[in-house]
């Protein structure tokens, strides 16, 4: 283990017990994330990103959900073989996670500053006035205005992007190492978003936490992430410094995501789209096909794609940093499959 | 907060109102006073006079206006044909032991149905779960008549472990209690596992988890201040259903309450009596409601904005 790894997922498979079938949501992913960087996973829904951040959490719905294989190492423990207690008094202290819907995710019945103050009553044991007087502190920390008077509000009385900054500072509260953001950016309005994220930036700047940056959004990644790691169908198919795959996108999903973003003069003109779109949808994971889970919806696909799934090759580009790539193109370039997933 | 409040009395007494009114007319539709109070054999002379000497024979309407006016301006219901006491009085004298039967089988059905509702939405299937399923059917199709005397024959006559009839000791309001509490206990069970169920689901309940909450700490503090809501506005509704429920289980065990005296004064055509109690009740519904809208503001600050 290198130390300055805060978390090392390996070979995680996560399943689901639902009534069509077992389904994989996560079907051996590794990823890697360094202490003080910030790791964006990018995928469309349902690709098992958020699943991913959850079995990290140890918040899988349960009994429907579990970890059938795999490590995750989060500062040199293994958080598979840890007991619900001892991932419980890591959650919230050392990890911490905020989520894409700042409107649901608190609590009607508390103020902002009771919900705030209970992650100091769960992890240091203070009491409930020592955790008021905190997370006014905490909610200053995160630059909302007047936290004197915040702290007695109850959320239906704050606006989403309000809503979202306490849901970090509620995350920060006790300092975590590791943060995980599911698409907590998703729900706003873009001046907000921007603020949201740019906070984020800040607060990992002043405490050197590490950051887990689930999202759809290029934009995002591009802004928040030093890596990244593109996921599809339970797997991740491209994983790389941000630049690198920014540059040269290696697998044919990530250079169809891009190919999507639309950018100022392309226009629709005479009914020829000039914004590329993936065609088909992402495939049902109950008994996937053999080979790879893109080839219906690629179009460089060819026989073998259809037959076998490609594992990581370890493309090595100029700068010498690794580059994963899950397609059978990438075999020649490849010096040899990777063994594991990309590292940040 | 307040304006809420005065605003709902202010509808309550609105209610009461109309209550005695339609109760007041419904009574004089029902039969004559006279020939119910007055022998059979009576001639039509005395019928005719005894009319006279207790307002009967003015205008329906004015009788009402008379009754009423007492009511809201002296606080007098006038006396009971049947005891020859201020109907008043023969009410105080009962009320208590019906507070006392009422808010016994709320406590005792609300202390086994919020936990037994809590463990079977936490243990949603399992065997905890489908039995209580199936008590709570069991008792929500059982007439309150029926356990009564059920209870009556098990505890009373066969094991003669508990007094059957009377007030009183403490064994005596067990039987009556349970009687009452088992018809709203099922409602209760059912209503706080499935409001326990949608709030286990809800983002914030995630989000208390994130945060390192316990189990214990998420179903009681998170979930259950969530799911108490609705049971406190039914609760409230209840005490209609509860006080119909006392004029049954206080005529079975002898219970020396409003509704066993409801049931003898209608029985005898005691009508101010029966007058009173219909006003009473009413009231009862309309406090227990405007109680359980304010526990309910008390608890939701999304209730207390509105």
């Amino acid at each position: 283990m290198n130390s300055s790894k805060i978390l090392e997922i390996t070979e995680l498979t996560t399943c689901f017990d639902t009534p069509e079938g077992l389904v994989r949501a996560v079907d051996g992913v590794s990823l890697v994330i360094e202490s003080g960087r910030t790791l964006g996973v990018l995928g469309e829904s349902g690709c098992g990103k958020s699943v991913t951040a959850l079995s990290v959490m140890g918040l899988l719905p349960k009994p429907q959900g579990r970890i059938s294989s795999g490590s995750i190492y989060f500062q040199g423990k293994d958080l598979v073989r840890k007991s619900p207690r001892t991932l419980r008094a890591l959650r919230g202290s050392e990890m911490a996670m905020i989520f894409q819907e700042p409107m649901t995710s608190l609590n009607p019945v508390y103020t902002v500053g009771e919900q705030i103050a209970e992650a100091f009553t769960i992890h240091e044991h203070l009491p409930k006035k020592l955790g008021l007087q905190k997370a006014r502190e905490t909610l200053f920390q995160v630059g909302i205005p007047s936290p004197e008077q915040r702290i007695h509000e109850y959320p239906h009385q704050l606006s989403g992007g309000m809503r979202q900054r306490i849901m970090i500072a509620m995350a920060m509260a006790c300092r975590p190492k590791l943060l995980i953001a599911d698409e907590p950016s998703t729900a706003l309005d873009v001046t907000i978003q921007a603020q949201i994220l740019d906070l984020m930036l800040n607060l990992q700047e002043e405490t050197g936490m590490s950051i887990m940056m689930i999202t759809h959004d290029l934009g995002v990644v591009a802004e928040m992430s030093d890596h990244l790691a593109v996921m599809y169908a339970g797997k991740v198919v491209e994983c790389a410094p941000v630049d690198v795959i920014f540059n040269a996108p290696g697998h044919p999903y990530t250079l169809g995501l891009m190919r999507s973003i639309p950018r100022p003069g392309r226009k629709f003109s005479s009914g020829k789209q000039a914004l590329a779109e993936i065609p088909g949808i992402v495939p049902g994971l109950i008994d996937p096909p053999p080979g790879c889970l893109f080839a219906p919806r690629c179009d460089r696909a060819f026989e073998r794609c259809r037959l076998e799934m490609p594992p990581l090759f370890n493309l090595k580009d100029q700068s010498g940093s690794s580059h994963g790539v899950r397609c059978w193109l990438a075999e020649s370039m490849a010096q040899q499959p990777a063994t594991q997933g990309g590292r940040t | 907060m307040k304006t809420f409040i005065i605003k709902r009395l202010i509808q309550a007494l609105a209610v009461c109102l109309v209550i005695s009114m339609i109760s007041f007319f419904l009574l004089f539709l029902n039969a004559d006073p006279a020939l119910v109070l007055l022998p059979p054999e009576a001639e039509v002379e005395d019928i005719a006079a005894f009319k006279k000497q207790m307002g009967f024979d003015r205008p329906i309407i004015v009788q009402y206006l008379d009754f009423i006016g007492k009511v809201i301006f002296h606080a007098d219901f006038g006396n009971s044909f049947v005891a020859k006491v201020p109907t008043l009085k023969l009410l105080a004298e009962r009320v208590p032991a019906t507070l006392k039967l009422t808010a016994s089988a709320v406590l005792i059905a609300n202390l086994i149905a919020i936990p037994l509702g809590i463990l079977a939405a936490v243990r949603r299937y399992s065997l905890l779960d489908n039995l209580s399923t199936l008590i709570a059917l069991m008792g929500q199709a059982m007439p309150l008549y029926w356990l009564g005397i059920m209870l009556i024959i098990v505890f009373g006559v066969w094991l003669g472990w508990l007094p059957i009839s009377g007030s009183q000791t403490l064994p005596h309001l067990i039987l009556p209690a349970v009687t009452l509490a088992a018809y709203l206990l099922p409602a209760n069970m059912r209503l706080v596992r499935s409001g326990m169920l949608d709030v286990l689901n809800q983002d914030y309940i995630r989000t208390a988890r994130a945060k390192g909450a316990g189990e214990i700490r998420v179903f009681i503090v998170h979930a259950f201040k969530n799911a108490a809501i609705p049971l406190v506005i039914i609760t409230g509704l209840q005490f209609s259903i509860l006080l119909g429920g006392t004029v049954v289980t206080e005529t079975v065990f002898a219970w020396p309450g409003l509704g066993r005296l409801a049931v003898n004064s209608i029985l005898m055509g005691d009508y101010p009596v029966v007058q009173a109690i219909v006003i009473f009740f009413s009231l009862c519904v309309v406090i227990g409601n405007l109680l359980a809208d304010i526990l309910a503001a008390f608890i939701d600050p999304r209730i207390r904005q509105e």
